[in-house]
């Protein structure tokens, strides 16, 4: 101890420290994103089926996986899903929904301005704003270009 | 037939994309916020230099349901609304094309922490 | 010149004690050592953070109750938790018209609140003095980590906040057990800034503590029926082994971790261990005094260790803090 300093010891903790087990994780991961990108499939087919027009189809499938999620995350059930699947269930939508309506629930005994309504974005606020800023620097620069 | 492998392609490259991210999480110190944050902005540049439709038009919903579809569909509506609009698309196409999936997320979240009430974790 | 090690000349006793615990806790390989248990976690209240203040409130009645104390009978009360301005304990105990000194050393807190109370009995100026602490997962959960219901997986270094609180009513040498010795901490920051393996950031407080014991007091760790560490869990209590072995001071036959005893970390899928302010303190109240008294274990070293970080400081990327306090709690009068 007294003749390691810090990034040595940094490094003697890190060495040591119990590994996930990367295999493991990822066949979960691909399993269950997988099988969220086909129930995602099968409502597409199921609304085009439907004879909704393909606008609608892509808005309706998102929101669908939206709503499924945020119903199991109110029931208490999408967490044990999360820690079975890891980025199974972050990376799909689902992951997207989880992250707006667990804060909203958390945050109630703050009350519903305070609490729901300043909060509910602390963890998903990220993606939309850089996603959003993404988005406009690509438009901005698409039509700069398409001007020569 | 055709449409079985439409489901196949939709688990591989879907389940793909989240085997990607599992990597980041457990190799590297990347917080999930800022995995979905680098999604999100990895789909709008794949589908700016055009290499994202492509994925789209093979796997269906295992491009669109990731995160990194959220990027297309944004980086998809702000090209539309630049061609009917010009430049002030860029700010309008984002937010208009992915509007369901923010608004559903925001009125489930609402309703859920009317209705509901967090447990302890299992 | 430092004052190191400090004897206390009267040896205060432990008088009596009260212990609350949760669900998971109840679960665990010491769920019979709880007087209080809510399976709910809810403690009847509607939001966590008053659930951890009714759990305060609960260990201390039940630790006058079993010492046949009433309130006026305590002169101070030195209490503490992890929530922001330590509002489970200034709430929990608002009730109680006791004199209140809020502590906060993180997971340590119920030994610097024993270092404290023991002194101020020792020296003569308190008859009695309690010291209570708590943990509430769902509360440190929210103001940690992530809402409850979020989806995330911890990695294998992570710590699970316990969900107890203990009091322990100290007062002027009668029964044993005594505390004989008290070696308060020094913060030490081995520049350590991953919150999901606090073990590691705190073992360096806990090798700085235990090193300066035994070079101060001459004694050898094989002296003590046993040296328990508060949460230091699976990865810090490997580090404080190696390292204070490298240093020539073997506690291997004689150390136990409270984070690891709390939970079975296979079946209860734990991770690297149980941690929080409730974690040494239940396991210290509730099942190593009652050895002592059993005469199972007679000499113990207690320290628990604390890492001093908040949310904020850790998305600064600053590093963690640690502490950890020294009790040696004795059932021998010499």
């Amino acid at each position: 101890m007294t003749n390691m300093d810090d990034a040595a010891y940094k490094k003697y903790a890190a060495k040591r420290a119990a590994k996930s087990n990367l295999a493991a994780d990822c066949a979960k991961a691909f399993f269950v994103g997988g099988l969220i990108c086909c129930i995602g499939q099968g409502l597409h087919d199921i609304y085009t089926w439907l004879g909704m027009s393909e606008d609608n189809v892509k808005a309706l499938v998102p929101m669908t996986l939206v709503f499924l999620a945020a119903l199991l995350t109110g029931l208490n059930v999408f967490d044990n899903i999360a820690k079975f699947a890891g980025a199974g269930t972050l990376v799909p939508i689902t992951g997207f929904s989880n992250a707006v309506v667990s804060p909203a629930l958390d945050t109630k005994a703050e009350g519903f301005i305070l609490g729901v309504g300043a909060k509910i974005f602390t963890i998903a606020g990220p993606v939309i704003l850089y996603g959003t800023l993404a988005s406009v620097i690509y438009g901005v620069i698409k039509y700069i270009v398409g001007l020569f | 037939m055709e449409n079985v492998m439409n489901y196949v392609w939709a688990f591989v490259i879907g389940g793909g994309f989240c085997v990607i991210a599992q990597v980041l999480i457990d190799l590297t110190k990347l917080t999930p916020a800022r995995i979905l944050v680098l999604y999100v902005v990895a789909g709008v540049i794949l589908t700016g230099v055009g290499l994202y439709q492509p994925l789209v038009d093979f796997a269906g919903a295992g491009a669109t349901v990731p995160l990194t579809g959220f990027g297309y569909s944004l980086a998809k509506g702000v090209e539309k609304a630049l061609s009917e609009r010009g430049l002030i698309g860029a700010f309008l196409g984002g937010l208009t094309a992915t509007a369901g999936g923010i608004t559903t997320a925001m009125v489930c979240g609402w309703l859920a922490s009317v209705v509901f009430r967090g447990k302890p974790k299992g | 010149m430092q004052k190191g090690v400090i004897q206390l000349k009267h040896k205060p006793s432990i008088l009596s004690v009260g212990t609350v615990g949760g669900k998971k806790e109840h679960d665990g390989p010491l769920g019979k050592m709880f007087d209080h248990i809510d399976e709910t976690d809810t403690f009847g209240m509607p939001t966590w953070e008053q659930s951890e203040s009714e759990m305060q409130r609960i260990a201390l009645n039940t630790a006058m109750e079993a010492g046949g104390m009433k309130i006026h009978d305590i002169d101070a009360i030195f209490a503490g938790d992890l929530i922001n301005q330590c509002t489970s304990s200034g709430y929990g105990l608002a009730g109680f018209d006791v004199p209140f000194f809020g502590l906060f050393g993180a997971c340590s807190t119920i030994a610097e609140g024993l270092c404290l109370a023991s002194m101020l009995v020792d020296s003569g100026k308190f008859d009695r003095a309690a010291a209570v602490t708590s943990s509430h997962n769902c509360s440190a959960e929210r103001q940690f980590r992530y809402p409850l219901e979020y989806g995330g997986q911890r990695p294998p270094t992570a710590q699970w906040t316990v969900t107890g609180s203990a009091a322990l009513i100290l007062g002027q040498h009668d029964k044993p057990p005594y505390i004989t010795e008290v070696l308060p901490g020094r913060v030490t920051d081995k520049g350590i800034n991953d919150a999901n393996n606090m073990g590691a950031a705190m073992a360096p407080a806990a090798i700085d503590t235990l090193k300066r014991y035994f070079t101060q007091s001459k004694k050898s760790p094989d002296e003590f029926s046993a040296i328990f560490t508060g949460d230091l869990g699976y990865e810090g209590s490997g580090i404080l082994i190696d390292l204070l072995r490298a240093e020539g001071i073997d506690i291997g036959r004689v150390h136990h971790d409270c984070g690891l005893m709390i939970y079975d970390r296979e079946r209860q899928d734990m991770h690297a261990g149980g941690s929080g302010c409730g974690c040494g303190a239940t396991v210290l109240a509730g099942h190593i005094l009652p050895r002592m008294r059993e005469l199972a274990l007679t000499d113990v070293l207690f320290v628990a260790t604390g890492a001093m970080m908040s949310p904020g400081a850790v998305q600064q990327g600053l590093t963690i803090p640690g502490i950890a306090h020294l009790v040696h709690i004795s059932m021998s009068e010499g």
